[in-house]
């Protein structure tokens, strides 16, 4: 068994662990804990395929930027929230069945998939490959996503400002 | 060559989108159904990098798409985190069950 293998079992336990530790626990806060370590394994996991800048970049948007935009969201609302679930046990294993039915049906395209090829020099000048490629070929596909990124803001601003002419008629 | 197959690669992002999905249909709380999308979207990020890896025709693209998607999760998450502050401001809640003023029968 190899060092790569054992790396994979860890950061997969550790992904679905987080996971699932994710949905069992009752309090906001532990579940963003929980949460954290999923996206740190997940980065493990890029790191294995070679993909150092995505790695990165997972590490700080998720693990950073959206945990804490999430957890400013908890503080904000009321966070004293034990969140029990009033989904009635028959809708809880309807959802149930119906996502082990999902699960079965990819697994059954998934589990024999081998393409037999691999590129071994991802992990070669990773940054300057995606700075390259995404500069030339997703040139369009990059700017549009900077105007996407302007009208979140904006939208984002407008949404979560105070309406003073609202509150003045209520 | 890599020693770890690409179905193991697959099968870990399809437990954790089936986690994520899980949650997101089953938790009430608001901001718990916004963190179970992030999660299936990490999920989709695992397919496209393992693909980019070891897919048909190994290329950078794959790690690209990844960008583009986590850029795009980013906006998604700070959208509807404002839609949840504004909701919460006039319904004093964050249950999702809650949030009914549209529809027409209650």
């Amino acid at each position: 068994m190899s060092g790569e293998v054992i790396a994979f079992m860890i950061l997969g336990f550790m992904a679905v662990a987080g996971a699932v530790m994710m949905i069992n626990l009752t309090k906001v806060m532990h579940m963003m804990i929980a949460l954290v370590l999923t996206f740190v394994s997940v980065a493990g996991i890029f790191l294995l395929l070679s993909a150092e800048f995505a790695a990165v970049v997972q590490i700080m948007i998720y693990s950073g930027a959206i945990t804490i935009i999430m957890l400013f969201g908890i503080m904000l609302t009321n966070h004293q929230d034990e969140s029990p679930s009033k989904v009635r046990p028959l809708g809880k294993a309807i959802i149930l069945l119906g996502i082990l039915g999902f699960a079965a049906v990819v697994y059954a395209g998934i589990y024999n998939l081998d393409f037999g090829t691999e590129s071994a020099r991802l992990h070669a000048d990773n940054t300057e490959k995606i700075g390259i490629s995404i500069f030339s070929e997703y040139v369009i596909p990059f700017e549009l996503l900077s105007v996407l990124l302007l009208v979140g803001l904006v939208g984002a601003i407008v949404l979560a400002k105070k309406d003073e002419k609202e509150e003045g008629d209520s | 060559m890599s020693t770890v197959p690409l179905p193991a690669y697959l099968t870990l992002a399809l437990v954790l989108f089936c986690i994520g999905l899980y949650g997101a249909l089953t938790k009430r709380n608001m901001i718990m159904v916004l963190i179970s999308i992030e999660l299936m979207l990490n999920a989709v990020n695992i397919n496209l990098i393992a693909f980019s890896k070891l897919g048909p025709a190994p290329s950078i693209d794959g790690q690209v798409f990844a960008l583009f998607v986590i850029a795009v999760a980013a906006i998604e998450a700070a959208v509807g985190l404002a839609i949840l502050f504004a909701l919460y401001r006039n319904r004093k809640t964050v249950n999702v069950d809650e949030m009914n003023k549209l529809n027409h029968s209650s």
